[in-house]
C-alpha cells in the first residue's frame, strides 16, 4: 500500500480503474433499457441543449475552411476543389474532432457536474439506501445519452459546415457552384463519410464515459466537483486526439 | 410531469435532425454513395491487362459523358486479366456490341474511369454482355521505363564515333 | 402500539467492532445495540465518527474487526441482492434530505414504489398522499426539492424514508440547522413514527436537548468507544467527567479547548512559530 504511486503506476491504475468502470457501467445498460424515459431525457440533456453551440462553431468553421481552403487552392489554380476540400476535411477530422471538444465542453461538463453534485448531496448514497443502484439508474443512462448523441450532433455539425464553406465559397469567392458540389461528388467516398461516424461514436463512448466516470468519483465537495469537471474537459481532449490519430491510421 | 412533454419533443427533433444529417451526408455527398431501393442498370464485363488504379465506383463514359460505374473489379487467374463489370444506366440501351472500352485518367492527377468508344453494330451492349475490345491504363511508371528505354538506346548509338546516323523517326 | 421494552429483541447489534483506516483507528471496540420498538440515541462531540458507524450499520463499510448485525444477519460479506434486501426493510433520513433534484416531492417519496414495489399507478398515488399527509406536506407534492425550505426537505425525505414501511429508521442529524419550530416539528414526527407505526428508531444527533426528550436509551461516544450509555436521565446523572461535560456543553475539559499546541510563553517570546526555547 503505497501512498504515492509512481507516474507509471497511478497511469495504469487510472486506466485499471476506468476500464473496470466500463465494465460495470456496459453491465448496467441493459438494466437501464428498461427506463427508456431516463435515456430520452439525457439524450436531450447531452444532444439537444448541445445542438445551438454545435451548430454554431460548425457554421464558423466551414467558413474558415471556405476562407482557407479557397485561398490555399487558388495558388494553385484548383479552386473548383473546393468543395472537396471542404467536404473531406469536415466529414474526416474537423467534425469528429471539434464536434466532441466541443461535446466534453458543455456536455461532459454538465454531466460530471450532475454526477458529482449527486454525490455531494447524498444522493447516490440515498439511492443504495433505497436499494436501488446508482450505476444503473444515474450513470448508465448518461452514458448512453452521450454515445448517441454525439454522432448525430456530428452529422449535423458537418452540413452546417459544409453551408458555411459553400456560403463563402461560392457566395462571396465567386466559386462556381456546379463544380463545387459535382467535384465533391466526385471526391468523396462511403468510405470518408463511414470514417467520419465511425470516429463520432468512438470518441461519442470515451467523452461520455470520461464524464460519467470523473463525476461518479469526485470529491464529495464544491471543489471536488470543480476540479472533476476540469478533468473532465482535459482528459476528454487528450483521450478524443490520441483515439483521433489511432483511427486516422487505421483508415488509413 | 412538466417537463416531459416539451423534453421528449425536443428531443425527437433533435434525433430526427442528426440522422437527416446523416442521411444527407452519405447519400448526396459521395460519388456513390448509399442507394436506397434496387441499383439500376445493366451489368456488362470487360477484362483488361491492366487496370491501373481503376477503383469500385469510378465512372464510366462515352464521349465525355457520365452512362455509368464500375461495379466490381476482380482478377481471372485462368486468363491473367482484370475482369471489370461495369453497371449502364437502362436509358444507354443502344451501346453497339463492338466498342471498345479503354481506362484512362481524369485529367493529370486525377482518377481513372472507363471510356467507351462505339462501335457500328446494330446488335447493343445488353445484361451480361461482354465488351470485347479494351485497351488497358497507361501506367505512368511503364511509360517513363519506355521512354528512359528509347533515350538510352539513342544516346548508345551516338557514343564514339558522332553521330552521323540520323536520329530514328518516330 | 407504544416503544418497545428494554428488553425487547436486538435489530441493530453492533458488537466489539474496530474500525481502522490508514493508521487511525476510528473505532476501538465499539458496542452498540438497538432494540425493536425504542429510539436509539447516538451522541457525541463532531468528529467522533457518527456518520462512519451509520455507514457501518448500513453496509456501506466492513469493521476491521468485530461484527455488525442487522435483524439477525452479519452485513459483512453479504452478497449484493441480500444487502440491498435487507435495506429495503430499512429507511434512512440524511442530513441534508437528499432528495433526488430533478423530480418533485411526489416522484421522490414514490420512487422506492416504483422501483421495488411492482404496485399499480393508483395505489402508489394514495400511499404517497398518505405519507406527505403523515409528515404535513400532502400540498406540496407538487413542488420540486429547490423550492423547499430545509425543514420542508427534511419531512419530504421522512415520507420517503417511510413509504415502503420500514422495520428500521435511521436519523442522519435531523436536528442540525432548523428553527425551533421545524425542530419541535421533527421531533414530533420522530415521536410518533415509533409510538404509532412501532418503528425501531436510531438517531444521531449531538442535540443533547432535543435528543433526550425522545430516546428510549442513549450512546455517548468519545474517542471511539463508547463511555457512557442508559437512558438520558442516566446519562445526565453520571459522574464521568466525558458525559458531564457533553450533557452540559462545558467549554474546556476531557474534550480540551485548546489544539494542542508548544508553550504559550515560550511561542511569544521566541522567534519562530513553532516555539521558542524553553
Amino acid at each position: 500500500m503505497s501512498l504515492s504511486d509512481g507516474l507509471i503506476v497511478s497511469g495504469l491504475r487510472s486506466i485499471g480503474a476506468v476500464s473496470i468502470f466500463l465494465g460495470r457501467t456496459l453491465a448496467q445498460i441493459p438494466g437501464s433499457l428498461l427506463r427508456p424515459r431516463l435515456i430520452v431525457h439525457q439524450i436531450y440533456n447531452a444532444g439537444a441543449r448541445s445542438l445551438i453551440i454545435i451548430m454554431l462553431c460548425g457554421l464558423f468553421v466551414g467558413m474558415v475552411l471556405g476562407l482557407q481552403g479557397f485561398d490555399l487552392l487558388q495558388r494553385f489554380g484548383s479552386e473548383d476543389a473546393l468543395g472537396v476540400a471542404a467536404a473531406l476535411g469536415l466529414l474526416k477530422e474537423l467534425g469528429p474532432v471539434v464536434g466532441a471538444l466541443l461535446f466534453a465542453g458543455r456536455a461532459g461538463t454538465a454531466l460530471t457536474s450532475e454526477i458529482g453534485l449527486m454525490k455531494a448531496t447524498d444522493q447516490l448514497t440515498a439511492m443504495r439506501m433505497m436499494a436501488v443502484d446508482p450505476m444503473r439508474f444515474v450513470v448508465a443512462p448518461r452514458f448512453l445519452g452521450g454515445l448517441i448523441a454525439l454522432p448525430l450532433l456530428v452529422a449535423v455539425f458537418n452540413v452546417v459546415g459544409l453551408f458555411g464553406a459553400q456560403l463563402i465559397g461560392v457566395q462571396l469567392m465567386g466559386v462556381d457552384p456546379g463544380a463545387f458540389w459535382s467535384q465533391m461528388q466526385g471526391a468523396v467516398e462511403l468510405d470518408d463519410v463511414t470514417e467520419g461516424v465511425v470516429k463520432s461514436i468512438v470518441f461519442g463512448a470515451a467523452c461520455s464515459l470520461i464524464a460519467v466516470y470523473q463525476g461518479y468519483h469526485a470529491a464529495p465537495t464544491a471543489e471536488g466537483v470543480g476540479l472533476a469537471t476540469t478533468r473532465t474537459v482535459v482528459n476528454s481532449s487528450v483521450l478524443t486526439l490520441l483515439l483521433d490519430y489511432i483511427l486516422t491510421a487505421r483508415f488509413l | 410531469m412538466r417537463p416531459n412533454r416539451a423534453l421528449e419533443i425536443g428531443t425527437g427533433l433533435f434525433v430526427l435532425l442528426g440522422f437527416a444529417a446523416l442521411f444527407f451526408l452519405s447519400t448526396q455527398l459521395p460519388g456513390s454513395g448509399l442507394k436506397l431501393g434496387k441499383p439500376e442498370g445493366f451489368l456488362v464485363t470487360a477484362a483488361f491487362d491492366n487496370v491501373g488504379d481503376l477503383k469500385t465506383g469510378s465512372p464510366v463514359s462515352m464521349a465525355g459523358v457520365n452512362i455509368g460505374r464500375v461495379e466490381a473489379v476482380t482478377v481471372d487467374p485462368v486468363a491473367y486479366k482484370a475482369v471489370v463489370t461495369l453497371r449502364i444506366q437502362p436509358q444507354f440501351s443502344s451501346i453497339p456490341e463492338d466498342s471498345d472500352a479503354s481506362i484512362q485518367t481524369a485529367g493529370l492527377l486525377g482518377g481513372k474511369y472507363v471510356g467507351i468508344g462505339p462501335g457500328g453494330s446494330d446488335v447493343y451492349l445488353k445484361e451480361g454482355s461482354t465488351i470485347e475490345f479494351t485497351q488497358s491504363a497507361i501506367v505512368l511508371e511503364n511509360l517513363i521505363n519506355k521512354f528512359f528505354a528509347s533515350f538510352a538506346s539513342r544516346g548508345g548509338g551516338n557514343n564514339g564515333s558522332g553521330a552521323d546516323e540520323p536520329a530514328p523517326q518516330d | 402500539m407504544g416503544a418497545g421494552s428494554r428488553d425487547a429483541e436486538v435489530v441493530v447489534d453492533v458488537h466489539d467492532v474496530d474500525y481502522v483506516v490508514g493508521r487511525r483507528a476510528i473505532f476501538n471496540g465499539l458496542g452498540i445495540q438497538a432494540r425493536r420498538g425504542r429510539i436509539t440515541a447516538i451522541m457525541g462531540p463532531s468528529g467522533t465518527g457518527k456518520t462512519t458507524l451509520l455507514r457501518l450499520i448500513t453496509g456501506q463499510i466492513e469493521p476491521s474487526r468485530g461484527t455488525v448485525q442487522v435483524f439477525g444477519r452479519t452485513l459483512a460479506g453479504l452478497p449484493q441482492r441480500e444487502l440491498f434486501g435487507l435495506r429495503r426493510r430499512m429507511g434512512m433520513l440524511f442530513q441534508n434530505g437528499a432528495l433526488l433534484t430533478d423530480i418533485s416531492v411526489f416522484e421522490n417519496v414514490a420512487f422506492p414504489l416504483r422501483e421495488h414495489s411492482g404496485l399499480p399507478e393508483p395505489l402508489i398515488r394514495q400511499l404517497v398522499l398518505t405519507k406527505l399527509h403523515a409528515v404535513g406536506l400532502r400540498g406540496a407534492a407538487q413542488l420540486m426539492p429547490a423550492e423547499l425550505s430545509g425543514g420542508m426537505a427534511r419531512r419530504v425525505a421522512l415520507a420517503r424514508a417511510i413509504v415502503m414501511d420500514p422495520e428500521l429508521l435511521i436519523y442522519d442529524e435531523p436536528f442540525v440547522g432548523l428553527d425551533p419550530i421545524s425542530m419541535g416539528v421533527i421531533l414530533r414526527l420522530i415521536k410518533q413514527m415509533n409510538e404509532s407505526l412501532g418503528i425501531t428508531s436510531i438517531v444521531v444527533s449531538h442535540d443533547v436537548e432535543e435528543l433526550s426528550r425522545v430516546a428510549h436509551d442513549s450512546y455517548l461516544l468519545s474517542e471511539g468507544k463508547v463511555v457512557a450509555s442508559g437512558t438520558p436521565e442516566e446519562l445526565r446523572a453520571s459522574n464521568l467527567e466525558v458525559v458531564r461535560q457533553f450533557m452540559e456543553g462545558i467549554a474546556d475539559g476531557p474534550v480540551p479547548f485548546h489544539y494542542p499546541a508548544p508553550d504559550y510563553f515560550g511561542q511569544l517570546l521566541g522567534d519562530s512559530v513553532a516555539g521558542g526555547s524553553r
